[in-house]
Parts: C-alpha cells; sequence; structure tokens
C-alpha cells in the first residue's frame, strides 16, 4: 500500500533534529534507515504526522573506540557494523548478531540505532545491548543523558525515549580478554524474526564458567536476562569441552540452562505457543552458553 | 513539496515528490522504469531490488526523498547498447527463471553479492541471496545462473585488466 501522507523534515544537525521533533508533536517520528518503519508505514500500521530523516547526520554516524568502551554512532548502518574491525575485535556478540539480521539489502540500510530505538523485542540487537550492559546516549533540547540498556526498553516498540529526544550513539563495553560470545537464532527463513534468540556471553576460567551473560529475545515484550540460569551457571565446569564427546551423559552446562525462561512472558503467535518458547529458550541458551563457553 | 535529484541508470531527473512517495514507485509510475517489479508489501521478497549507491537496497523500503542525491541502478541500466550484462545472460543460459518476477531483484543482489565475493561458494550465493524469494525455481537454477555469471564476470575483468 501507500502510506498514509506525512510531513517530511530532513534537519542538517542533531540540534534542528531535536526542535523539529518538538515542534512536530507526539505524533512525529524520527526516520533512520527506515527498514522497520517503511513496512509499517506501507501496511498503515502507523500513522505518524511528520517524519524526521536524520538518516544523513554526520554527528550520528561512526564506530569510534572510546578507551574502555566502543561507541557505536546511532546511525551505522548494520553493513558498518558487521565489516568493522572494531566491533569484530572488542564486541563481537554484536556482530555476530547483527549479521544474523534480515538480508544484506536491509542490512546496507538499516542501522543499529534505529533497530535499538524501534524496541521490537523480536529483534536482535535488543538482547545483545542488555546482555553486555551497553548505555545509552540521547539527546534533546534540553541536553544529553545517558540510559543503561536495563532502563532503556520500556515496553513493546517503546523506547525510554521522550518524544523530542534522539538516540545519538551506544557505549559498549570491552570486556576484555577471557570472554567467550556467541548468538544463537531460531527462525523460520532467512528474514523472519527470531521466534526465541539467545545472546550469550561467558567468561572462562579453568576450564569453568566464572560469569554468564544471557539476553533472550522474543520471550517478553521487552529483552530479558535469563539472570536464574546466569547464577545457576556460575563455576559449572565446561564439560564436554568438545563437541561431540559423550561425557559419560552429564552435562551440567544443560542442567545450569533448564531455568533459562523462568521469570519471562513469552508472546503467543502464528509462529509459537508461550510453552514452546519455553523450550526453545532452555535449548537455545544451552547451545549459545557452550559454544561461547568453548570459543 | 520536496524536490529531489536522482540519477537513474545514469541519467539525471529532477523530480517534486510527495513524502510519501516510495522510491519504487517513483522508478514506475513517473521514470517508466517498469523493469523493477513489486512484489509484496512487507520487504520481504526482493523483487524491487535496486543498486544505491552501489549497494543493493529494496526499492519499495526507501522513500524517494531519502534517494535525493543518490545514484540509482535498475535492471534496466545493466545492459550496454544490446548486450545484456554477464549476469543477465547467465539467467538466461541457466533457465534460472520459470515467471520471471523475481528475476530482476535476483540479479541484483547477485550483482551486489559479487561486489563482496567475487568468487562465492554456493553457500555464499545462497546466503547472498537470502533476501530474494523466487516461487518457481526452486533456486537450483539461479544459484547455477550467479556462479556461471560469476566466472563470466571474473573471465571479463581478466581481458581488461590484461
Amino acid at each position: 500500500m501507500i502510506p498514509a501522507a506525512f510531513d517530511y523534515v530532513r534537519p542538517q544537525s542533531v540540534e534542528e533534529a531535536c526542535s523539529a521533533l518538538a515542534d512536530a508533536g507526539d505524533e512525529a517520528k524520527v526516520l533512520a534507515g527506515g527498514q522497520s518503519l517503511l513496512p509499517l508505514l506501507r501496511l498503515r500500521l502507523a500513522y505518524p504526522t511528520a517524519l524526521v530523516d536524520v538518516g544523513r547526520l554526520a554527528e550520528l554516524q561512526g564506530i569510534r573506540d572510546e578507551s574502555d568502551h566502543v561507541f557505536i554512532g546511532s546511525m551505522a548502518t548494520h553493513y558498518d557494523v558487521v565489516r568493522s574491525p572494531l566491533i569484530n575485535a572488542e564486541c563481537p556478540l554484536v556482530a555476530m548478531a547483527t549479521a544474523t539480521v534480515a538480508d544484506p539489502a536491509v542490512r546496507h540500510r538499516g542501522t543499529f540505532g534505529g533497530s535499538l530505538a524501534h524496541a521490537d523485542p523480536a529483534g536482535d540487537l535488543p538482547a545483545v545491548a542488555l546482555a553486555l550492559d551497553c548505555t545509552f546516549v540521547v539527546r534533546s533540547g534540553s541536553g544529553e543523558r545517558e540510559i543503561p540498556a536495563a532502563d532503556f526498553f520500556v515496553d513493546y516498540l517503546e523506547p525510554a525515549l521522550s518524544p523530542e529526544e534522539i538516540l545519538l550513539g551506544v557505549r559498549v563495553p570491552k570486556l576484555g580478554p577471557g570472554w567467550g560470545y556467541h548468538y544463537e537464532k531460531f527462525h523460520r527463513t532467512a528474514q523472519s524474526w527470531a521466534i526465541v534468540g539467545v545472546a550469550a556471553a561467558v567468561r572462562r576460567s579453568n576450564g569453568s564458567i566464572e560469569e554468564a551473560r544471557i539476553g533472550l529475545t522474543n520471550m517478553a515484550s521487552i529483552p530479558v536476562r535469563a539472570r536464574a540460569a546466569e547464577t545457576a551457571l556460575r563455576g559449572v565446569a565446561i564439560t564436554p569441552a568438545v563437541p561431540g564427546e559423550t561425557n559419560g551423559g552429564a552435562d551440567p552446562v544443560r542442567d545450569a540452562c533448564g531455568d533459562a525462561a523462568a521469570d519471562t512472558s513469552p508472546p503467543a503467535d502464528l509462529h509459537a505457543q508461550p510453552d514452546y518458547r519455553r523450550h526453545l529458550a532452555r535449548v537455545l541458551t544451552h547451545r549459545a552458553v557452550l559454544t561461547a563457553a568453548r570459543a | 513539496m520536496p524536490r529531489i535529484t536522482v540519477t537513474v541508470d545514469g541519467i539525471r531527473y529532477d523530480e517534486e515528490v510527495e513524502p510519501r512517495l516510495l522510491l519504487v514507485h517513483l522508478l514506475r509510475d513517473r521514470l517508466g522504469r517498469t523493469g523493477t517489479p513489486i512484489g509484496c508489501d512487507t520487504g520481504n521478497c526482493g523483487a524491487c531490488t535496486v543498486m544505491l549507491d552501489g549497494k543493493s537496497a529494496k526499492s519499495c523500503s526507501v522513500l524517494a526523498v531519502q534517494a535525493d542525491g543518490c545514484d540509482v541502478v535498475t535492471i534496466e541500466g545493466l545492459a550496454t547498447g544490446d548486450r545484456w550484462h554477464p549476469m543477465q545472460t547467465a539467467f538466461h543460459q541457466e533457465h534460472a527463471l520459470q515467471c520471471g518476477y523475481c528475476t530482476p531483484g535476483m540479479i541484483m543482489a547477485a550483482i551486489d553479492l559479487l561486489a563482496e565475493d567475487p568468487d562465492p561458494s554456493e553457500e555464499a550465493i545462497r546466503e547472498g541471496l537470502e533476501g530474494n524469494l523466487c516461487r518457481c525455481t526452486g533456486y537450483c537454477n539461479i544459484v547455477r545462473a550467479v556462479r556461471r555469471g560469476a566466472q563470466a564476470m571474473n573471465e571479463a575483468s581478466e581481458v581488461t585488466t590484461s
């Protein structure tokens, strides 16, 4: 379908963008790469009165090394992220999950910040931001503020941004040596959303898991941490250490992942009922943690 | 209404566009580039794939105003005079189409893939074309055509560089 009519503004700076948003009122939307927003407009599931196009703002570009973290500008495309040597070296989980987003044409235009600000719990990047304890840097006419990932996702498609705020970028902490990573995603076709996804970062020491951080995709109206499994995994031996070993049937990592779906409220839709999603969360958490632990 | 400048298949256009006009509608309805079809309303099928500043994009998921100042290449801009692009020839030779609706998008996605990976494996081809759906062929001939097109393009570039 043809989208409903809207006004279009292309500001030349973040400052102008903030005032354009303030002027346009509650029903305005920020347009980034448009890869989530345009399908919604075409299906007439959204009727914004105005689009403020921040896609070309130089202030929102770039991926920078900032000592203890990597700063990813909100308009870095998925294509930029996947190819960034800095991200692959310092926060590879971000690159791993981004490589699974949609398809090459969508990754050329879709942006890191746009995906996060869209706050879709079925998107791949929110769970990663949560697992890595990223910090969101946002600006409005009244100044800049920082929002921890744990507070950024308020509800389904609802980030903790006021209508005139713009996401400048995200600080991704460098976790340093000793960590392994994996993003495990279960979906029906290449471009469909994750039925369930699991982002895992695991710190290893002497063949055991010292710390696990697990973010779950599409297990609630917001991305959630698998806290119970994270606690249960502390100190667990990484066995079998290589794929294919039987280890006499013992699988302590799998056992510890048994609570991966605790305190979640997975949605029911065409693809899966909640009980199936809980099952997937346990199975995929086991796979993600074990792969990350062996990495 | 916003005014945009866009180059399509080497020709520069100045157009006044409604903000809600999609790039694919600009191409088809205003500029007559009906070689780029519209397949779906969800950004899934990839039939409308074009090159936007040298990278593949689904023209149904781009506003015409977002393409202001950009260079667009459609399926109609690939041939040189009467000579098809090697990827078009390869799709013909390998019979990589039945109804042909997905073909323009498939060819654009294939050319985009080869820019990154000039000698892709079968697996890389299947991943590179994951954003493009074909409901007729089962993809086997399409994968073969991309292999053949890649070989032809590599041979052509060897001729020009030697």
